[in-house]
């Protein structure tokens, strides 16, 4: 269906109801449990979860299948959220241009610093990027303020021009975006004995686009060019013997997922209409690099579940604190309570990098191929009685070489 | 003309501490092939090295000293420290002072010791792994270190002060021959530049002149022969990484009394660090210390007035710029080898 064979189309529809029931299967613990803290349903991280995974999937069309470890590609994420919240604030407070114009610029960037950085091959071309992606990052902080509001960030304000809007939005609050009359920040409750979901514009938006982009990338990965990518990351010096000059591909793909980093900026723009400097950053840049290879580079799902990972944890463990963990511990006796508070505290609450650097150790160490391999060997594991799950990760799973 | 030489000066120990961590990045990567994220954690645990002698010298206990009173009238209670004890009160507080130099003989042991056990306990299992694997886990032991610094000495910055001696400035111009109070520089980045260039010549004269070094050369050209020749090439790859580790310390050790130590140091310098060893070429340690040197002295140019009024910005992005440059120019970095990190 829709050109995919059978087992991509499964994979597809997982993706597709994943995304849709995200409110209902993040939130499995009643609002006032105490694993309440394990609920991740909240519209904010749902957000979170699907844009990142846009910028996940793009990475890895680029980095999964030719193998160029781009090490700026946050600086595409960045153009295109400066680039969203200038159409927020000079055309419309409607999100759509916003987005085509994200992708748009981020192209564009992608186009020149590709251009530039595909002359050099393995780490002479991360480190290219990465000097591109810091420049843009140091100006964007400093120099180019008027553009990009420096440190302080480029913010929607009540006296921009907003021209399709016209007089429309003159109250006194500076519009929230939306989508015609709907505004990304809306959600609707429901309450049920207990548990609370949200479902929220924003999350819905942002989760189509990510089963689009999810699509096209499985369409990348199947076709000729995507097998193309695939040849140069194996021995791209034989295809060049060959006669055949392989620039053109390598820089589609580059431009391709700059435009998927362009499409995750916007969205988090129209999300909230906020764009900073700290975006291009090479921490940044570095954070989408640990989600692709964590989840599995070069396979299909691996970097959206890399980034869900990556996020998950990330909020979860930082919301953890001393109260939280007195609450958990309480039905122990005080003296063991107070010592298991002490041990755990340096994990949870500010110190959740410990955790995270522990797991992408741990993950690294035990699971080579990332946590797609790790669900391969537990769908081994089970054996037949799961071997229509083994079926489902092996479709993701594409050869590495 | 004074300005260019008060530039090139105060390059310099930008540039030092540069060239020591790609030094010692590409002694790691040049013998066990491995990159390493957590080569800026091991500086940062060097100039930590600095604080934790600090405490330990200053280790003190109280004694209640009858011939001082407070605003009660009660005797005062004064912290003595311990080494006043045993050793007088001047010398103890010329130990104190001195505590920075002192870190440096504290710190080999210690980086020593981290060097090998990391290698031994994690690197080692990651020869064989991609690049990208190497990468990820290093990054992952960078935070995790960074994270247990930071949450045993918090996350502000402690200061560690140079000794008194080396403390001011030191009028360079006269000894030049110009006008006095036209070129300042303060003695401890002297010293800094002094303790670098020393450490830098050391590594190269043992990796030249010595019958270790001679096999650990012969091991980065080629180890599968050398260990055919029956020798433990592992070893003294173990040897080396805990010696790299020593370079990155000792730099952050003497870095201290000019900048502060806090948690994230290492992860500052770490990838103007990758930048410096790339543009040297991978694998070559000349390249690394020249392109350290030649980084921190362009960042010192563009951060003259002049020169940003010309050009804003410039002194943010100006070694992004040389290495995009350079290695557009040149395709493998200043000295780097044919066919190393290429694919």
């Amino acid at each position: 269906m829709f050109g995919l064979n059978a087992k991509d189309t499964r994979l597809f529809f997982i993706v597709i109801a994943l995304v849709a029931f995200a409110p209902f299967l993040m939130n499995p613990f009643p609002t006032d449990s105490a694993m309440a803290q394990f609920n991740a349903g909240y519209p904010d991280l749902m957000q979170r979860f699907v844009i990142f995974g846009i910028f996940a999937i793009g990475f890895n069309i680029l980095f999964g299948l030719t193998g160029y470890l781009s090490f700026g590609h946050a600086a595409f994420l960045g153009a295109g959220s400066y680039a969203a919240v200038w159409m927020l604030k000079l055309l419309t407070i409607n999100v759509i241009p916003a987005i085509m114009i994200s992708v748009i610029v981020a192209g564009v960037f992608a186009l020149l610093i590709g251009f530039i950085s595909l002359r050099r091959s393995g780490i002479y071309f991360s480190i290219l990027t990465l000097a591109f992606a810091q420049m843009a990052f140091a100006l964007a902080a400093s120099v180019l303020t008027p553009i990009t509001g420096g440190e302080t960030g480029l913010q929607t304000a009540l006296s921009d021009p907003r021209i399709l809007d016209g007089a429309r939005d003159a109250g006194g609050n500076i519009p929230a975006p939306g989508l015609w009359g709907m505004e990304m920040r809306d959600s609707a409750e429901w309450v049920v004995s207990g548990w609370q979901f949200t479902f929220n514009v924003g999350y819905y938006l942002a989760g189509l686009c990510m089963i689009l982009a999810f699509y096209l990338s499985i369409r990348i990965f199947r076709s000729p060019f995507g097998m193309m990518l695939r040849a140069v990351k194996s021995n791209q010096q034989r295809m060049n013997y060959t006669g055949l000059n392989t620039r053109p591909y390598t820089l589609a793909a580059f431009v391709i997922s700059g435009m998927y980093a362009g499409l995750a900026g916007g969205l988090m723009a129209a999300m909230d209409p906020l764009a900073g400097a700290e975006r291009m950053q090479w921490t940044a840049s570095g954070e989408v690099v640990l989600m692709t290879i964590l989840g599995g580079a070069g396979t299909l799902i691996g970097p959206v579940l890399g980034a869900g990972f990556i996020k998950y944890f990330e909020n979860i463990f930082s919301k953890i604190n001393d109260n939280v963990l007195h609450q958990w511990f309480a039905f122990m006796p005080d003296g063991i309570e107070d010592f298991l508070v002490t041990i755990v505290h340096p994990f949870v609450g500010k110190g959740w990098h410990l955790t995270l650097g522990l797991m992408f150790m741990a993950v690294v160490i035990f699971l080579p191929g990332g946590l797609v391999e790790g669900g391969q060997r537990i769908a081994r594991l089970f054996g037949r009685k799961k071997k229509a799950a083994d079926k489902e990760t092996d479709a993701s799973k594409t050869p590495a070489e | 003309m004074e300005a260019i030489v008060l530039q090139i000066l105060s390059g310099l120990d930008g540039g030092s501490a540069y060239a020591l961590i790609a030094l010692g990045l590409t002694l790691i990567f040049g013998t066990l092939g491995v990159v390493n994220f957590a080569h800026g954690a091991l500086f940062m645990i060097g100039a930590f090295c600095t604080v934790t002698l600090q405490r330990l010298l200053s280790y003190s206990h109280t004694v209640i000293d009858e011939s001082q009173k407070d605003f009660l009238g009660n005797p005062l209670k004064v912290q003595v420290p311990y080494i006043q004890d045993w050793f007088g009160e001047a010398a103890a507080n010329t130990i104190i002072d001195w505590s920075v130099p002192l870190a440096i003989l504290f710190a080999i042991p210690v980086m020593l010791i981290i060097g090998i056990v990391m290698e031994r306990g994690l690197i080692k299992h990651f020869y064989k792994r991609p690049h990208a694997d190497q990468i990820l886990v290093t990054f992952g032991l960078a935070i995790v270190l960074q994270e247990i610094i930071k949450a045993y000495y918090g996350a502000n910055p402690i200061p560690a002060p140079a000794p008194d001696v080396f403390k001011g400035s030191f009028d360079f111009g006269v000894l030049l021959g110009f006008d006095a109070n036209r070129i300042i520089y303060p003695y401890w980045r002297l010293v800094y530049f002094a303790f670098a260039a020393l450490l830098i010549t050391g590594v190269f004269v043992f990796l030249q002149f010595t019958t270790f070094g001679m096999v650990v050369r012969a091991g980065m050209a080629d180890r599968e022969t050398v260990g055919l020749l029956g020798i433990d090439i592992d070893k003294r790859f173990t040897i080396m990484f805990g010696l790299a580790a020593c370079v990155a310390g000792l730099a952050g050790v003497m870095y201290t009394p000019i900048n502060s130590p806090n948690y994230h140091m290492g992860m500052d310098f770490l990838v103007i660090s990758f930048v410096v060893v790339v543009v040297g070429g991978m694998g070559s340690l000349p390249g690394a210390v020249l392109a350290g040197f030649v980084l921190g002295i362009l960042q010192s140019f563009a951060s003259m007035r002049e020169v940003i009024e010309f050009l804003p910005g410039i002194n943010q992005i100006v070694i992004y710029l040389a290495a995009i440059v350079i290695l557009l120019t040149r395709p493998r970095g200043l000295m780097g080898r044919r066919g190393v990190m290429e694919e």
